[in-house]
């Protein structure tokens, strides 16, 4: 640190506060890792009893057995047998993973093209903020409501109908589009772009654009600045986006069913109706293959790149 | 960070980037635009095109409680949890993103727990901690179940968002405190809080948004008493009315007044300290 820097930073800070006296520091000092014990306390001891505890749980209840009338503790395979011999089970794996996978394809593409356009593109920092803004502004609606929000506009006599009409592109208003596969997959799009150029314009607003203009004058074009400078640079972004996004398609739990018409089903959805009808043993069995899936999926996800180094320095 | 260009002659890219941009606002608020115009729906109006008239009946229907939902009642349940929320969240997740500046033992776990907690499906949290109370005899409570599921979304979510602002904090500032002399109070009393401000502004907006519009992690975790989440979701699976889309144009009116008056806070600050480095 300068001395320049310290003057600019202190009279804020420090002005005209009494300070101890130099030279009688603290008499004890804490070893520096329960320093941070303490810091991080609260937050291991709520996440452990909130998150950890439960999930222990219900894994062990998926070993139970049950009937009409109540839960019994044993130890039975039979919930996982049940649910691996369920061919409904493979095909509303299948169906939210085709989801996942095209959505994730399409939220990367815009999230990433739309945070490069507002760290890179965008000069003054107020522009960058409002325009980011607009982005994040509808995310402050609910999700129910931003879900709902497409039907009156893709519906038979909705907006977006009645402008192709209007605009002699069909003769006739298009069905598919709402009540479908495609609707569900424009929804996800709306609802989670945002999760996308969140973590991504934070890892490209680290980017020193030194080394974008030094890989130039060294002759690389637009395009190899692209791949081999700026994308390894937000990598860690563009995984933590993925995982977001990925996540939150496999948990799903209202869009298809609101929104695909009853064509397709989700994984909670199958799984709550198993809670609802108090069926907990396979209701369990189903969570904790879910579990694991996505636990896998992130594993993999993160054994690309190292998320935590890149995030805590 | 400002990013200056090689020159000022704007590249092919910012257009068609720019266009891409501009083709990404249309798509996020044309269905927003549809509920707002909808929501003045006149009184025999339905839920689609075309508008019957012109009215600000649902606008009503909001603040009056009905027979399918009491959206006044669920609204300040929600809004008196989201700000429980939104406090634990700042408290915590700053302490801890200060505490994660150094390698403690049992960092790692941590770290992978915040992580599986955040990736967690939501429906699964509610799960879990709906069926811990069912064994231990407790009643499900909007500040007890519905806190604590909340919780396990909002604090990674803090913790995350504090890794981004702690990274560019530097540490000599604090090292010039100590070395003039603050102590530990002192030093986080004026020197680090007050430079994390704005991250911790931005984590408890964020926070007390999460929360507020939270469903499938509360649903199993409630009780009988409803949030207004629930509450919406009810009205849609019983009767559907342009209430919802008031709804709708309501907190979006809201959600814009909120981030006017932080916004404006925000920068005042920052005028405020540039005013006090310059003098």
């Amino acid at each position: 640190m300068t001395s320049a820097g310290l003057s600019s930073i202190l009279p804020f800070a420090l002005r005209g506060r009494p300070v101890a006296e130099p030279g009688k520091r603290r008499t004890t000092r804490l070893p520096p890792w329960l320093v941070s014990w303490f810091q991080v306390g609260p937050l291991a001891l709520i996440l452990v009893v909130v998150f950890a505890l439960p999930t222990a749980l219900f894994l062990i209840v998926s070993f139970y057995d049950y009937d009409r009338m109540g839960i019994y503790p044993a130890f039975l395979l039979d919930n996982y047998r049940e649910l691996f011999t369920t061919p409904a089970t493979w095909r509303v794996y299948a169906s939210s993973l085709k989801f996942a996978v095209i959505v994730w394809a399409i939220t990367l593409f815009l999230g990433f093209n739309i945070s490069y356009f507002l760290i890179f593109h965008v000069r003054s920092a107020v522009i960058r903020t409002v325009l980011f803004l607009l982005c994040a502004i509808p995310f402050w609606t609910s999700g129910i409501i931003r879900t709902i929000a497409w039907i009156p506009f893709l519906g038979r006599n909705g907006a977006f109908n009645q402008m192709l009409m209007g605009l002699g592109i069909t003769s006739h208003p298009l069905t598919f589009l709402l009540f479908s596969d495609f609707a569900v997959i424009v929804t996800y799009v709306h609802l989670f772009t945002l999760l996308m150029i969140g973590p991504i314009a934070n890892s490209l607003s680290k980017i020193d654009p030194a080394l974008m203009e030094a890989a130039v004058d060294a002759g690389a074009s637009r395009w190899r600045t692209m791949v081999d400078v700026v994308i390894p640079l937000s990598k860690t972004g563009i995984t933590l986006g993925s995982i977001l996004v990925f996540t939150q398609v496999m948990g799903d739990y209202f869009v298809v069913r609101q929104m695909s018409g009853g064509q397709s089903a989700s994984i909670v959805s199958m799984l709550s109706t198993q809670i609802q009808a108090m069926q907990y043993p396979p209701a369990s069995a189903n969570a904790m293959v879910l579990v694991i899936f996505v636990a896998v999926l992130v594993a993999v996800m993160m054994k690309v790149v190292d998320v935590r180094k890149e995030l805590v320095k | 960070m400002a990013a200056g260009r090689i020159s000022d002659k704007r590249p092919w890219t910012f257009y068609a980037l720019a266009t891409l941009f501009g083709a990404f606002l249309l798509f996020l608020y044309g269905p927003m635009f549809v509920i707002y115009v909808l929501s003045f729906q006149g009184d025999n109006g339905g839920v689609t095109f075309p508008m019957v008239g012109f009215s600000l009946t649902w606008f009503k229907e909001i603040f009056q409680p009905g027979q399918m939902a009491n959206i006044p009642v669920s609204f300040s349940r929600s809004i008196g949890l989201a700000a429980v929320v939104s406090g634990l969240t700042v408290v915590i997740s700053v302490a801890a993103g200060l505490g994660f500046r150094r390698r403690f033992p049992g960092s790692g776990v941590l770290f992978y727990l915040a992580i599986a907690s955040l990736v967690m499906p939501s429906l699964l949290v509610g799960f879990g901690i709906g069926l811990s109370f069912q064994f231990l005899g407790v009643e499900p409570g909007l500040f007890t179940s519905a806190l604590g599921a909340q919780l396990t979304w909002t604090l990674p979510f803090g913790l995350f968002a504090m890794f981004a602002v702690v990274n560019r904090f530097n540490r000599s500032w604090e090292e010039a405190a100590t070395d003039l002399g603050a102590n530990a109070w002192q030093r986080l009393r004026h020197v680090t809080i007050p430079i994390l401000l704005p991250g911790i502004i931005g984590v408890a907006m964020g926070a007390f948004t999460l929360s507020y519009d939270e469903y499938a992690r509360t649903t199993l975790t409630i009780g009988t008493k409803n949030t207004l989440p629930l509450e919406i979701y009810a009205l849609i699976s019983s009767a559907t009315s342009p209430t919802l889309f008031a709804i709708g144009t309501l907190t979006t009116g809201v959600s814009f007044l909120a981030i006017t008056i932080s916004l404006l806070l925000v920068l005042r600050m920052q005028r405020r300290r540039a005013f006090a480095k310059a003098g």
